[in-house]
């Protein structure tokens, strides 16, 4: 049966060796150990997956009906030693395998940094890790090289054999980062920033795109990394920097907007804040910053007076392609007032002139909680929406 | 601090229609068009066919008031095999574009289409396929099993039916009447929030949900309470028969899990109507956390459909192997560890989500511990072969090519559990073929055997196993032409849900799996013929035993389609195969003392209360507020109205039990 079976896999080895399985054969250190932890796992499981099948195979035929010379035996329905092989068959295999994915999640944690750039390779002490920011866009990737201040769309390259640390995020929606030939993928969400670390050990031209559907233009989110050998990298960064552009805050803002299609774009210079800005969702001027707003709030927040504050951090709920029906309308500060008026105003609605006076609006922790009223009125239900300023 | 421009333009709700105008009828698109046209010209040719043979008033009576578990099994079959058809045309549609958008060609779908289409095709394969099929051959079966004369609620399983079909409706309303969601079937955040979202199709999505949610769950809560209190004297939980323990773990999933899946999508449409915060990527929200909370819910899901049909498996191999199921009690305990575990591996679906390493082995590693109690379950399979005398009819073949086919899901299955290779293989075709492995290849497999088996039982008589022969041939070989070169396809790096590539080498890879898919169209075509087939011949292959099989458990204990209370008495269970031990001891049927019957009425309520959701899941669909408002107050309204009606139950009289009952003694000595 096994023979016959090879013999069955014959063309479609024969057809297999004729397309390029990149996930098998990678050309990236990290993405070479995930395809021989595919290949280990595989077999350790073929060790119980072939016996069961040649098994059923062989009990299928031979205890068909038409058989009389097999054993019939219809009230046979339990062996203790059968039920001890059928239960300890599989756990010896998944401890086997248990124990290879403990250690094998740790080593090729993707946030974890290298320690190797191949096999018997470690990585050298005067080795700079390249730094690279992602920015998953709708529906383009934005590529920040914070080391070289430049940037590139939908091309990235790097270096053979030097770390490459990736720090990803997204403008809107969620996507994933894989560069099959490189390493494992990585989700990129907005708000948030996720690492990969990799390293290229060829030189060549690779596929990338988003691993995690994104909307419309989503199939055409592709990208081409590559790995230059020798000074091609610094001829790369030379050329991106010969050609000038400049990618600002306002160049962001018009190249976040969604478009599909988009061809290889290079910048010669950069914002320095820009990722941060991007990662914090405060690219348009007058934001505040999520970082800021955390660090705010873990200082015991604005208070009953920060209340209306929080709508500067509104990123995408309503500016980009909807709104909620029923929601309140978008009020908040649009001017700031002095600490006098400030300080009236929580007297006022903490509980008149006698209350005692909190002035401080960052530590507003303490302030009482039963008054807990917006100070602006929300708007009518069913009403249209307009922009108070109180 | 300067004033930021925020665009406050909402979307503009007419008072009387909403947000429906005429531009949301997709007159545009001629796919739809066409198959609207089919549809109408299907449907009035449908009515005016029922109209002509009268047949309103007898399904109205006979069927949609029915509180009777057999036909309301059956009408969640039909459910299912419609809502099939439709699935599977989304799935065609997706493998011809992936097989002709190559080399600049854009294929014949649009983004706008496409991403309907798959969406499309996941939530009704899961929701209304798989669910109706399980949740229908439950219906139908345990109450047989366990010698009960209906489930516990029975009016319930009425209005959770017709809350399943109501579901479904809204899905299939949107195919016409706007759009369905661009989303992926989880409709992950931000992207199916408003901000990314703000058409109806996400909407649709949630209702449907919604309304198909409330049936799942009573019938959840339903089916428990039958298989706990109503089992037969001396059936004890250890002589249940393995389908209804499968059935009652199940049961036990769905209560407990499906109500995670109601809050999450109550928390969503509160993000999408009235602008909170729960998943948005501002303001404090985390699209992180629906991530969690849906595969919370998702991952029981997978384990909701495959663990009866693990039962169907057992009771299938044991009949036709002519033995007693090797290793009861394992395969009990088993399903009760399945059970338990189906609910801590859920981050196995988002392993690249940027947990740590010792959060991502954990799960890791817990999902591959499930695969040991369910290996110990083939193996239990493969021992019950081991020295029976196995009889090749149909249900016993979709046996054999579900071990040799599940296997490889479950192995590729364990391989994705590893996250390493996860990171690589994720979101990847080979995922895809993964599932499809073990949902087409386990329970897709496992409810054509127990079609097949059941059939018999449900109508009296079997289905005639030449078109059998040709589909299930269509189905295997279908499957492995259409989900094989998908393997292969992840291997190359080729991701999900792309509509376009580059790539020319990747085409006859997609070539292949459309061919594939075609000859799973001819399987189901086969299918469809095999039973127009066997209801043409149905005197042919007629049953007149009630145990056409020579089955093990109790359900064939009775005639063939059992008499509307099942049993004329409740049997006494002394074994777990207790229709096989009643025959071994000599069992007779008793010929006299027939009494009356108690049972429960009809009613329509389940019909009109499922029917006033659909109203109200438009209205919320379209912001029709008015309607909305409406079609509550009446949903509160029929539901106390409801409570009003004292005529819930009625006697069989006793000479209607004996007059039953001395038709099936004549058939079976006419059989002698």
């Amino acid at each position: 049966m096994t023979r016959f079976r090879t013999l069955a896999l014959l063309p479609l080895m024969a057809a297999l060796s004729g397309c390029n399985l990149v996930v098998m054969s990678p050309s990236g250190d990290v993405a070479s150990q995930q395809a021989n932890l595919i290949t280990i796992s595989t077999l350790l499981m073929l060790l119980i997956i072939v016996p069961v099948m040649v098994l059923t195979v062989l009990f299928a035929w031979r205890y068909r009906q038409s058989n009389s010379t097999a054993k019939y035996d219809p009230d046979w329905d339990h062996s203790t030693q059968l039920e001890l092989v059928i239960w300890a068959a599989p756990l010896l295999i998944i401890i086997c395998l248990g124990a290879l994915t403990w250690m094998a999640t740790h080593l090729l944690d993707p946030y974890r940094p290298l320690d190797r750039i191949a096999a018997g390779r470690p990585v050298p002490a005067d080795a700079k890790t390249l730094d690279v920011n992602v920015v998953a866009l709708d529906w383009k990737w934005l590529f920040i090289y914070p080391e070289y201040g430049i940037a590139t769309v939908n091309e990235v390259a790097a270096p053979v054999d030097r770390p490459i640390r990736f720090s990803i995020t997204s403008s809107t929606v969620m996507n994933s980062f894989y560069i099959p030939a490189l390493a494992g993928q990585i989700y990129a969400m907005a708000g948030m920033e996720t690492k990969l670390h990799a390293v290229i050990n060829e030189p060549g031209s690779f596929k990338g795109f988003s691993a995690n559907y994104s909307g419309a233009g989503f199939s055409h989110m592709r990208f081409t990394f590559h790995g230059l050998a020798g000074d091609g990298f610094d001829k790369w960064v030379a050329d991106i920097r010969a050609g000038g552009g400049t990618l600002d805050r306002n160049g962001y803002l018009q190249l976040e907007r969604p478009s599909e299609n988009e061809p290889v774009r290079r910048y010669g210079s950069v914002d320095p804040g820009l990722f941060k800005a991007i990662v914090g969702m405060c690219v348009e001027p007058g934001k505040m910053c999520m970082h800021d707003m955390a660090a705010i709030d873990a200082k015991g927040g604005l208070g009953l007076a920060g209340i209306d504050n929080v709508m500067p951090l509104m990123h995408d709920k309503r500016v980009r392609r909807g709104t909620a029906v029923l929601g309140p309308a978008p009020v908040y500060v649009a001017g700031i007032c002095s600490t006098e008026e400030l300080t009236g105003r929580v007297v006022e609605s903490v509980g008149g002139p006698n209350a005692p006076i909190e002035s401080s609006p960052i530590s507003g922790a303490g302030l009482p909680r039963s008054s807990f009223t917006p100070i602006s009125a929300p708007a009518p239900v069913f009403g249209p929406r307009t922009t108070a300023n109180p | 601090m300067p004033t930021a421009m925020i665009d406050t333009s909402t979307v503009a709700t007419h008072p009387l229609f909403g947000r429906l105008t005429l531009e949301s009828f997709p007159y545009h698109e001629p796919i739809v068009v066409a198959t609207f046209v089919a549809v109408v010209l299907g449907g009035i040719a449908l009515v005016a066919a029922l109209s002509y043979f009268r047949l309103w008033g007898y399904l109205w009576k006979e069927w949609f008031t029915t509180v009777d578990h057999k036909r309301i099994g059956i009408m969640y079959m039909v459910l299912g095999l419609i809502m099939l058809l439709r699935g599977f045309a989304d799935a065609i549609m997706m493998r011809l574009q992936q097989a002709i958008a190559f080399g600049g060609s854009e294929g014949y779908l649009n983004a706008h289409h496409y991403d309907q289409i798959f969406t499309a095709h996941g939530v009704i394969m899961i929701f209304f396929v798989a669910m109706p099929f399980v949740t229908g051959l439950m219906n139908y079966v345990v109450p047989l099993q366990i010698g009960a004369r209906d489930v516990s609620f029975p009016f319930l399983n009425n209005f959770s039916f017709w809350m399943t079909v109501g579901g479904a409706v809204l899905i299939m309303v949107s195919l016409f009447v706007g759009e369905f969601a661009r989303t992926g079937w989880l409709a992950y955040p931000p992207l199916s929030n408003i901000a990314y979202s703000p058409e109806t199709g996400v909407d649709y999505y949630i209702w449907a949900l919604q309304i198909a949610g409330v049936g799942t769950t009573l019938s959840g809560i339903n089916l428990i309470c039958t298989i706990v209190k109503m089992r037969a004297p001396g059936m004890t939980m250890m002589k249940m028969p393995v389908f209804t323990w499968t059935s009652l773990c199940t049961n036990v999933l769905i209560v407990a899990s499906f109500p995670i899946l109601t809050a999450t999508l109550v928390l969503l449409s509160l993000d999408r109507y009235v602008g909170t915060n729960f998943f948005t990527n501002d303001l404090g929200g985390s699209p992180m956390m629906y991530v969690n909370l849906i595969w919370i819910w998702g991952h029981p899901e997978v384990y909701i459909l495959i663990l009866p049909v693990f039962g169907i498996f057992s009771e299938v191999t044991s009949t036709f192997s002519g033995k007693k199921l090797f290793g009861y009690t394992s395969m009990v305990y088993a399903t009760v560890v399945i059970t338990i575990l189906s609910y801590l591996v859920w981050l196995h679906h988002f392993f690249t989500m940027g947990s740590g390493a010792s959060v991502n082995s954990f799960f890791g590693i817990t999902t591959m511990i499930i695969s040991i109690p369910t290996g110990a379950k083939i193996f239990n399979w493969l021992f019950t072969m081991y020295r029976g005398r196995i009889r090749y009819e149909l249900p016993m073949m979709w046996t054999v090519a579900f071990m040799l086919t599940f296997v490889i899901g479950g192995m590729t299955g364990v391989l994705l559990a590893v996250p390493p290779a996860d990171f690589v293989l994720h979101n990847s075709l080979f995922l895809i073929a993964h599932f499809h492995n073990v949902i087409i290849g386990g329970v897709l497999f496992g409810l054509f055997a127990g079609i097949y088996y059941w059939w018999p039982k449900a109508f009296g008589f079997r289905l005639e196993p030449f078109w059998g022969k040709v589909s299930f041939w269509c189905w295997v070989i279908g499957f492995y032409f259409a989900f094989m070169p998908l393997y292969v396809l992840g291997l190359m790096g080729v991701t999900r849900r792309l509509r376009v590539f580059e790539d020319p080498s990747l085409q006859i890879w997609f070539q292949i799996a459309a061919f594939g898919a075609v000859l799973i169209a001819a399987g189901i075509g086969a299918f469809l013929v095999q039973i127009a087939v066997s209801v043409w011949k149905r005197r042919e292959l007629v049953d007149r035993t009630g145990d056409p099989w020579d089955g093990r458990t109790l359900e064939w204990a009775t005639s063939s389609p059992p008499p509307d209370y099942n049993f004329a008495f409740t049997p006494m269970i002394h074994d777990n195969d207790a229709w096989w031990d009643m025959k071994k001891r000599g069992y007779k049927r008793p010929l006299g003392g027939f009494r009356a019957i108690h049972m429960p009425s009809n009613s329509g309520t389940g019909v009109i209360l499922a029917g006033i959701s659909v109203v109200l899941g438009f209205a919320l669909v379209w912001y029709i507020w008015w309607l909305a408002a409406v079609s509550f107050v009446a949903l509160l309204a029929a539901a106390i109205h409801h409570t009003f009606n004292y005529h819930r139950d009625f006697h069989i009289p006793a000479d209607v039990v004996v007059r039953t009952e001395n038709e099936r003694t004549r058939l079976l000595s006419g059989q002698v």
